[in-house]
């Protein structure tokens, strides 16, 4: 069905943190493993050894410049991938119903089997989250790793999505939005996580935390008082400096 | 957007014959016997040929019956439905004139406005889409309606309405063009805003997350053919509306009706090509491929 569910108590999704990310790909990669060796079509790649590469991958790392009106440029590395929007626009067009939004976690999915290739999901989702497997020919969304979280034959730490497990700079989060308490939640509301592109009435579950704002060096000046005893030294060093300073070649 | 074939011959040749079965549902003309079968031929190829198009660009068309399931929320599920409707009872209104002579006159009107809503619903399927500015305008429906609606009004051979009607499209289509290159700006959708990192400074894009080309750049970021829109532009007004107007004031001819009809469609199908190459979807602005 692709009407959208009321809103529901539990809202899983990613917390993605841009002040740690370091730009590795390393969640790009965890996901396209799991997601190629586990559930619904593989993520294929075509021509993936010659002249043109492109395959479908379900998260992509881009990496932007950004420069201060008065303080050196900063380069911050941005993934991006499905954010279960709770006002998801790929879900109310799809004219199957293959695309759904689930009500009891809020995890958006694609029914494989149902879903005829159209294409209009793709299009009607302003953050590039869906692409279609050019081998399949259906819709390949994030899945929040649905087959890792509730998936009782893996270890309990394993029980996150493959991106949040593999992240070595602890910059991505898995857990429950709906819920105030949620160490997720307070992560957000510590560091003021914000919505994509808001204006498009998405309302996304995921959330990213901005940069830290980053501390000034301080002036140089400040060191000055230190280094003018040199000039004023007394005893041993007094006597070098004296001697040194005679010495022919010597700049005063 | 990536102009795609199928769907750019699907919407215009749809749009045409629709149209047509709009002005036969209401009687413009009555036509009966081997007019009728002619002329219902004639429709009935245009809009089911065009619907087969579309098919083509689907992944799986053998699971296409599924698509008739969400017209709740869904304007492709609707135009589906819409358009299996206005064929089945146009079918049926068809039916009685060409072979029992016989005009059922509800059953045409229904008919007539169940084809109108075909093309209404082939409209919002764009202009329902926020993240393409260009598109999600209430334009887009009044700019396929009128195309519509002038193009089977020729084909019908309603010479009055249908210069009138084209003067609409023309002055709609040149407005949509206009308008539509503003939109985008308009909408404020911004690499600041699609980042959220806006508050700290410009933002440029440093590295794609990819070297090579991937199915959003292909499908949402397609660049190829901008630089002659305007050429195709000045191609599509003259060819799909100033030709016809002008052989429409000349004194009539089937001839020259057959002309003006192709005429009009190679300047529909130049104008659907720019419809799609030209609109911007804002998932080029995470790639720096915007404004």
């Amino acid at each position: 069905m692709t009407t959208l569910p009321p809103p529901g108590k539990v809202k899983l999704g990613l917390v993605i943190d841009l002040d740690t990310c370091v730009g590795c790909h390393a969640c790009v990669v965890a996901c396209k493993g799991w997601n190629t060796e586990n559930y619904g079509a593989p993520l294929s790649d075509q021509d993936a050894y010659g002249a043109d590469p492109s395959g479908t991958f379900l998260n992509r790392v881009h990496s932007y410049e950004v420069q201060p009106e008065a303080a050196p440029a900063q380069i911050i590395h941005f993934p991006r991938s499905c954010l279960h929007c709770d006002n998801a626009p790929c879900v109310t067009v799809c004219p199957t119903g293959a695309s759904y939004k689930r009500a009891e976690d809020g995890i958006v999915l694609v029914n494989e089997s149902a879903c005829i290739g159209c294409g209009l999901c793709a299009w009607a989702c302003p953050y590039g989250a869906r692409e279609m497997d050019a081998a399949a020919k259906v819709m390949k969304k994030c899945t929040l790793c649905v087959d890792r979280i509730y998936n009782d034959n893996l270890p309990e730490e394993d029980r996150t999505p493959a991106c949040v497990r593999t992240c070595p700079a602890g910059a991505r989060h898995f857990g429950d939005l709906g819920d105030p308490d949620s160490a997720i939640n307070q992560l957000v509301t510590e560091r003021g996580g914000f919505d994509l592109m808001p204006e498009m009435g998405t309302q996304p579950v995921n959330k990213y935390l901005p940069p830290r704002l980053k501390d000034k060096a301080p002036e140089f000046d400040v060191l000055a008082p230190y280094l003018t005893p040199v000039t004023e030294a007394r005893g041993f060093l007094g006597w070098l400096d004296r001697t040194l300073s005679a010495l022919p070649g010597a700049r005063d | 957007m990536h102009p795609a074939l199928s769907v750019i011959l699907f919407s215009t040749l749809s749009g045409l014959g629709f149209g047509l079965l709009f002005f036969l549902g209401l009687g413009l003309p009555v036509v009966t016997g081997w007019m009728a079968f002619a002329a219902f031929t004639l429709a009935f190829l245009l809009a089911v040929g065009g619907l087969l198009a579309s098919t083509f660009h689907l992944g799986h068309p053998e699971r296409a019956l599924r698509a008739f399931s969400q017209w709740r929320t869904s304007w492709l599920s609707r135009e589906a439905c819409a358009s299996v409707a206005a064929l089945l009872t146009m079918a049926a209104y068809g039916a009685g004139l060409v072979f029992a002579a016989t005009r059922i006159v509800p059953l045409g009107l229904i008919g007539a406005a169940l084809s109108i809503c075909t093309v209404l619903t082939t409209s919002m399927i764009y202009a329902q889409l926020k993240t393409v500015p260009r598109w999600h305008h209430w334009s887009t429906p009044a700019l396929f309606l009128s195309i519509s609606l002038a193009g089977g009004a020729l084909v019908a051979g309603q010479n009055q309405i249908t210069l009138i009607l084209f003067v609409v499209a023309a002055a709609c289509q040149s407005w949509w063009w206009s308008d539509g290159d503003r939109r985008f700006a308009r909408a404020g959708h911004t690499m600041a805003t699609a980042t959220g990192l806006g508050q700290i400074g410009a933002v440029r894009s440093f590295a794609p997350p990819h070297t090579g080309s991937n199915y959003l750049m292909r499908e949402m970021i397609h660049q190829i053919g901008r630089k002659h829109a305007l050429r195709l532009r000045a191609v599509a007004l003259t060819l799909g509306y100033a030709v016809p107007i002008l052989i429409l004031l000349a004194p009539q001819h089937w001839a020259l009706t057959t002309l003006a009809t192709l005429s009009h469609v190679a300047g529909i199908l130049a104008s659907r090509w720019i419809f799609f190459a030209e609109a911007e979807h804002v998932v080029g602005l995470y790639y720096g491929k915007r404004g």
